[in-house]
């Protein structure tokens, strides 16, 4: 992996101490300290060496089925009258960009001598992309998911069963994503020593922000050469990515940070509408605070307690932001859109009857905010399009 | 991140935990309690009964929708009184007054979120108003509360409680030790609160390993201490212990009365 851009450098890469801007370090009890710090440690050092880039370069090309095409979806850029590239990630093996980071971070547990890996996972699809690892590299997983979404996401529940991980319910709170990720760092609280975490976004304490995005950011790396062969420069004037915690924007963005005039454009997820009480736009209703280990911006109500967010995609159903977006948000470097489900699922319809791709709900909401930018036929737009749809067919079929 | 460049703190702060524990070192008890659990108005009556009954310090729960370092119990306490309208605002309210009755040493335990939204400063000023003498603030780790928020705490009177664990390293129990004081929060194992059953080979090398550093604040002994067996363990090692999930379970089993109170911490002690 391309580790280039020297993020000490740039305003939007992480300090020393874990911080983008004022969001971002690493807010933990210190029952988590050793743990955390080990991989702090040593996750620059591992990823760095020769011989891991090796072996992760050689996963994504023949395992995970990199690169992914950057596509040119001529009739949905007929109909924005801009030039519209859709980057496949949903071209990825298990479905989605998820399994970029884990496949990363179930090499740096191995080289840290870890027996177990815990995960959490909101839709399954995270929690999909770690069993299947575990099976490759045969270790243990145990994956926290909400129990109300083991009722409403059952094949990725079967999906996880039949690749021999342990699915735990998450019974505490309101039992979806955010319960699940405070039960899977309760298990790596009981577990030190012998477990590794892997967060499935670019939020939790400092090193996972940096070190999901820089998996990542084999997205950006691949949309750089592909557009440059494609038209002859490597910069689009816009890139769209959905947001939740935001590890494919993250992906998407990385090798854009620094180029201004590129705009980086992030999908959140309103729900049933910005003031409907249903939404899981954080940017739009959050605040500064404390979640999972970071000072992002998350949901609360005034008393700083976290907000149960709503959103029809479960991968976008998280009342906070990784640390970088919200640093993003902050500086305006990054242009932030609220979509509704309403949106969302009609330019899922869209996309599928123009261009014969049925896109994940998350992506979905990426290619509804192209209709709130203000295009010209001289725009060329990179979408993310993070994963397919076939996991939300109960979900579309309630609109055929 | 252990940071040896900060100055070692050598004043000691005029304080009740300070003069407790200047007074008595060995077998004092720490018994949390959730404000606002099991009633939302119980919060000051328990803490007088825990006073009564002999508790040394006690540790007052401020509610929170995601508290990571604690198991179920204690979960569960926290949700019931969130969800019957307890807030950081109220306990302040519930414990004005207190200190005309109560004179033992009261900690508020809790997450950095909610003190953040109330605003670190208004927070430490209604500590000192109410009488509060220390915080434990688990997920505000030290490098972070030395950077950002030491000087308004110290202004305050107000100390911080630091978690050390069997994995924390000697440096940073050194430096844990000369950065704070009050006392050292020891967590007995790896692990959260309410999870533990028994007293292994490894915890107890981990006590004497602490106990031979001779550090210079005194210690206490929390997670998994629940009755009187671990409780006089915990003190053989330490200058006592905490209890919090079995009292919580106490309270869940039966009405918060002085009576009941007085009942679970004879039965430790």
């Amino acid at each position: 992996m391309q580790v280039a851009l020297d993020q000490t450098l740039s305003p939007f890469g992480v300090n020393d101490k874990g911080f983008y801007g004022r969001f971002g370090g690493a807010f933990i009890p210190e029952m988590l300290y050793p743990n955390v710090e080990e991989l702090r440690r040593n996750y620059l050092t591992i990823i760095n060496d020769p011989a891991f880039q090796q072996e992760y370069r050689d996963l994504l090309t023949d395992y995970v089925g990199r690169p992914t095409p950057l596509f040119l979806a001529s009739r949905l850029s007929e109909q924005l009258n801009a030039t519209i590239y859709l980057k496949r990630e949903d071209l990825c093996h298990t479905g989605a960009h998820k399994v970029n980071n884990t496949v990363g971070q179930i090499l740096i547990a191995k080289r840290l001598g870890k027996k177990r890996i815990v995960a959490e996972t909101g839709a399954g699809q995270h929690g999909v992309a770690t069993a299947t690892v575990c099976a490759l590299m045969g270790l243990e997983c145990v994956v926290y998911m909400g129990a109300i979404d083991i009722e409403r996401q059952k094949p990725n529940v079967d999906r996880m069963k039949m690749l021999g991980a342990t699915v735990v319910a998450a019974t505490s709170g309101s039992q979806t994503l955010k319960d699940a990720t405070n039960e899977a760092m309760r298990h790596w609280i009981n577990n030190p020593v012998d477990t590794h975490y892997i967060i499935g976004s670019v939020v939790g304490p400092h090193p996972y922000p940096d070190m999901v995005a820089r998996f990542q950011s084999v997205i950006s790396e691949e949309v750089k050469k592909q557009l440059f062969a494609k038209t002859g420069s490597e910069n689009p004037d816009y890139v769209v990515a959905c947001v939740g915690g935001g590890s494919n924007a993250a992906g998407a963005f990385f090798h854009y940070l620094d180029e201004p005039s590129v705009k980086l454009v992030a999908a959140e997820a309103a729900g049933m509408g910005i003031s409907s009480g249903h939404s899981a736009a954080t940017t739009a209703l959050g605040k500064p605070g404390v979640l999972h280990g970071s000072r992002t911006i998350l949901m609360q109500t005034e008393d700083g307690q976290v907000t149960e967010p709503y959103s029809i995609s479960a991968g976008l159903d998280y009342p906070g932001i990784g640390p970088l977006h919200a640093h993003l948000y902050d500086s305006g470097r990054g242009i932030f859109k609220s979509i509704t489900d309403e949106d969302a699922v009609k330019s899922a319809f869209e996309l599928t009857r123009l261009e014969g791709i049925i896109p994940a709900l998350e992506s979905a909401h990426a290619l509804a905010a192209l209709k709130e930018l203000p295009l010209t036929d001289k725009d060329v737009v990179v979408v993310c399009l993070s994963g397919r749809g076939d996991k939300d067919l109960a979900t579309y079929s309630k609109y055929l | 991140m252990d940071n040896p460049t900060f100055q070692m703190i050598q004043t000691i702060t005029q304080n009740r935990i300070n003069d407790l524990f200047a007074r008595k070192s060995q077998g004092l008890l720490n018994v949390y309690f959730t404000a606002g659990f099991p009633e939302i108005g119980a919060t000051a009556s328990i803490l007088r009964s825990l006073e009564k009954a002999g508790v040394d310090l006690v540790e007052i729960g401020m509610p929170y929708s995601d508290p990571v370092a604690d198991g179920e119990t204690i979960q569960q306490s926290n949700m019931k009184a969130l969800e019957d309208g307890m807030s950081l605002r109220l306990l302040f309210e519930q414990l004005a007054g207190c200190r005309d009755e109560v004179t033992v040493p009261i900690l508020l335990m809790g997450y950095i979120n909610p003190v953040l939204q109330f605003g670190v400063e208004a927070f430490c000023r209604k500590c000192k108003e109410v009488g509060v003498d220390g915080v434990i603030l688990p997920d505000l780790p030290l490098d972070l509360y030395l950077d950002e928020y030491e000087p308004i705490f110290r202004e305050y009177g107000l100390l911080n409680i630091f978690l050390i664990t069997p994995q924390t390293t000697e440096a940073r129990i050194r430096l844990i030790d000369e950065q704070t004081e009050g006392f050292i929060y020891m967590v007995s194992s790896a692990s959260i609160t309410g999870s533990q059953s028994g007293v292994s080979d490894e915890m107890l090398a981990y006590f004497n390993r602490i106990q031979a550093m001779n550090l210079r604040n005194p210690r206490l002994i929390g997670f998994g201490i629940k009755d009187s067996e671990t409780y006089q363990m915990a003190c053989q090692y330490a200058n006592g212990a905490i209890i919090g999930s079995a009292f919580i379970r106490h309270l869940q089993n039966g009405p918060a009365t002085e009576e009941r109170i007085q009942e679970f911490v004879s039965a430790i002690r």
